[in-house]
């Protein structure tokens, strides 16, 4: 570990899990037709992120933040860059990394084995994990449904007999059982209905409030990740774009890209007023992404800079963006 | 006369153990000219309605209605050679899924041609013509080499593109948009709902839009229903409903939303879930939920009037508060 880390760690709480540059690029094609491609995923991808805090990840479909989860569950191992999981280098998935840091997917209909009992689901990360017996596994597993609000006698069920919140919730225990630190939530509630995202969202932060949960909570709502985030990072095509804390990228973004995307989602308010910014085009292919900027094709603000070169990530202390020419901070006073 | 005049209608779907209502007695009208939207959660029957409207459920559903009027013609009693002249001419509809909405094994132009031979008689020529007048109407560039192209080499949002103008095709009176971008990015979907109100102003259609999302709903919608298990519990201009919604279930809604309550508090969730098919209440549906129920609620809901948005609802809410509430009304003595 370096000392840079221990520094900040005195400074600003424990940090859980950190990454730099994490790189991920797979080969795509090589068949009967065409050459061979490659598809950068994720590139360079650094963010540290604390205990009992949230790091909230967003940006559109194809920019690279599930590749990210699966990356930092270890799932996949990364093509570059290196990460750090409570300050010890990951290089290969083992059983003490994998008990700090677990996940929750995004659709609870197909995240659920449909044979195994409740019980059976909550206990087996505890049959692979320790060595706890079956009287343990089974008081620990009835711990955790009364935590997330699932009553004694759903242990018995099947997860057809519970609608998607329910789901949802066991989901969120079957991922709490080796009390990890850190959790990944991969758009943990954009497949429920408004009423229940409600009701799971508060348990989120409760748990979170009282476990000291890490959130990397990935998700394309921005008005669920207003609410719950601490920081924000908001990635195309496969780079970070902005990151910081989240007010700040909320009131003021830099980006055009976080720009657009903050005044294309849609606002439940009618009495607002709308200050949209039409985003000509859509995402390139990763295949064959744009030179210099990714966003250049679909941003009004680009120059022949940003169509040759490709912007670093500016630090700016607290909120970071990737671009030459990044949106005015407001006047003072107004 | 409104151009769609729908009352009472009832979708009943025979199951198992004996029929179950998916639509339960839900009417509504939207003119020429007008954007109504259909708000509400899964299970609310906002789709299945519109299905049923356009002939597309099962055989296992029933379909009853006391009024059923499109145009001025009674689409009840009409045969089904009929129908078929109105159905994918006059009204027409979107789907969620545009990627699973497009038949993979023909080209755009084939699909699009499809409907220009069937309802207009084109030959061709002029089918060639009018479907690139359309690909150039929903804003695809280049529509002449996109013509021969299949579906999966379109992404999601050119898809959609796609369905609309093939949606268009015959000029329809009236179009219904079941989810239109909920399968889509927000910086695509916020394209393809200007594109969506902009046809409809241009071409003075009725445009029906059902969605889930409120933040939609207040962006695109002039009129919105609400619906709650198949019925429909309120009615209201967009502005009203979320300044001063009538009922309790669309106040729960409304401040359910992230967005609507403080930064990191608790949301003001729901509880329970919407009645599935074994535990319907047998008075109002929204009663087992509703923290203003009454032991009247169990039994029986009454259908208020325009004042308060034709809230089905005993103890309609003004201001957030609920009228005519049994207990508040001795406290006030």
């Amino acid at each position: 570990m370096s000392d840079t880390v221990l520094e900040r760690r005195t400074a600003t709480g424990e940090i859980v899990v950190e990454a730099r540059e994490l790189t991920r690029y797979y080969e795509v094609g090589g068949g009967l037709f065409g050459g061979k491609g490659v598809v950068k995923a994720l590139d360079g991808v650094s963010f540290s992120l604390e205990a009992g805090k949230t790091l909230a990840v967003v940006g559109e479909s194809g920019c690279g933040k599930s590749t990210l989860a699966r990356l930092v569950t270890m799932i996949e191992p990364p093509s570059a860059g290196e990460l750090l999981i409570d300050g010890i280098p990951v290089t290969q998935s083992t059983p003490e990394l994998r008990r700090k840091m677990q996940i929750v997917f995004q659709n609870p209909y197909g995240s659920l084995n449909p044979r195994q009992k409740i019980g059976a689901i909550l206990e087996e990360p505890l049959v692979i994990n320790t060595q706890d017996d079956a009287q343990t596994r089974r008081r620990k597993a009835s711990e955790m449904m009364e935590r997330v609000g699932l009553r004694a006698e759903h242990y018995e069920r099947y997860p057809h007999m519970f609608s998607g919140g329910q789901r949802q919730r066991i989901a969120i225990a079957r991922a709490l059982m080796l009390n990890p630190k850190i959790l990944i939530l991969d758009e943990p509630v954009s497949a429920l209905d408004v009423s229940i995202q409600a009701q799971v969202l508060n348990i989120l932060m409760d748990l979170q409030a009282e476990l000291g949960l890490a959130y990397l909570f990935i998700s394309h709502d921005l008005s669920v990740v207003r609410h719950l985030a601490d920081d924000i990072m908001v990635m195309y095509l496969g780079k970070p774009v902005e990151t910081g804390p989240s007010e700040e990228v909320f009131n003021t973004p830099r980006h055009p890209y976080t720009a657009a995307l903050l005044s294309a989602t849609p606002v439940a308010d009618p009495f607002h007023e709308k200050h949209r910014i039409r985003l000509e085009g859509e995402l390139p292919s990763p295949l064959d992404p744009p030179k210099g900027c990714a966003f250049n094709p679909r941003c009004w603000r680009a120059d022949d800079t940003c169509r040759a070169e490709q912007p670093p990530l500016f630090d700016l202390g607290l909120q970071c963006h990737a671009c030459f020419h990044p949106l005015p901070l407001p006047e003072p006073g107004t | 006369m409104a151009l769609l005049e729908i009352e009472n209608l009832t979708v009943a779907f025979a199951t198992s153990v004996g029929p179950f209502k998916a639509v339960d007695n839900v009417s509504l009208t939207c003119d020429r000219g007008e954007i109504l939207s259909i708000v509400g959660e899964s299970g609310s029957g906002k789709s299945v309605a519109m299905l049923a409207l356009m002939g597309l459920l099962p055989w296992t559903a029933t379909v009853t209605a006391d009024t059923l009027r499109f145009d001025g013609k009674d689409m009840l009693t009409m045969s089904a050679q009929q129908k078929r002249t109105i159905i994918g001419k006059d009204i027409a509809m979107i789907f969620q899924e545009p990627m699973s909405s497009l038949n993979p094994c023909f080209t755009v132009g084939f699909q699009i041609g499809e409907s220009l031979r069937i309802h207009m008689g084109m030959n061709r020529a002029q089918r060639r013509e009018r479907s690139i007048e359309l690909l150039n109407l929903v804003g695809i560039p280049a529509p002449e080499k996109r013509l021969s192209l299949f579906p999966h080499q379109l992404s999601g949002g050119m898809s959609q593109r796609v369905m609309i103008a093939m949606a268009l095709a015959c000029d329809p009176k009236l179009l219904i948009a079941d989810e239109p971008t909920t399968a889509l990015d927000v910086t695509i979907q916020a394209q393809i709902l200007d594109l969506l109100v902009d046809l409809q102003k241009r071409h003075g259609m009725g445009l029906i839009l059902i969605t889930h999302d409120m933040g939609v709903v207040a962006e695109t919608a002039e009129r919105v229903q609400v619906q709650y298990a198949g019925q429909k519990v309120e009615e209201q201009h967009v502005r009203e409903l979320f300044r001063d919604p009538h009922h309790p279930y669309t106040q729960a809604l409304l401040s359910a939303l992230p967005e609507r309550a403080t930064r990191r508090g608790r949301l003001p969730s729901i509880p329970g879930v919407v009645p599935g098919q074994y535990d319907r209440p047998s008075g109002c549906l929204f009663a087992p939920r509703c923290r203003y129920a009454t032991e009247r609620c169990d039994r029986e809901t009454e259908r208020q009037g325009a004042e308060f948005g034709f809230a089905l609802c005993n103890y309609p809410l003004k201001d957030g508060d609920p009228t005519g509430y049994p207990e508040k009304a001795e406290a006030g003595q």
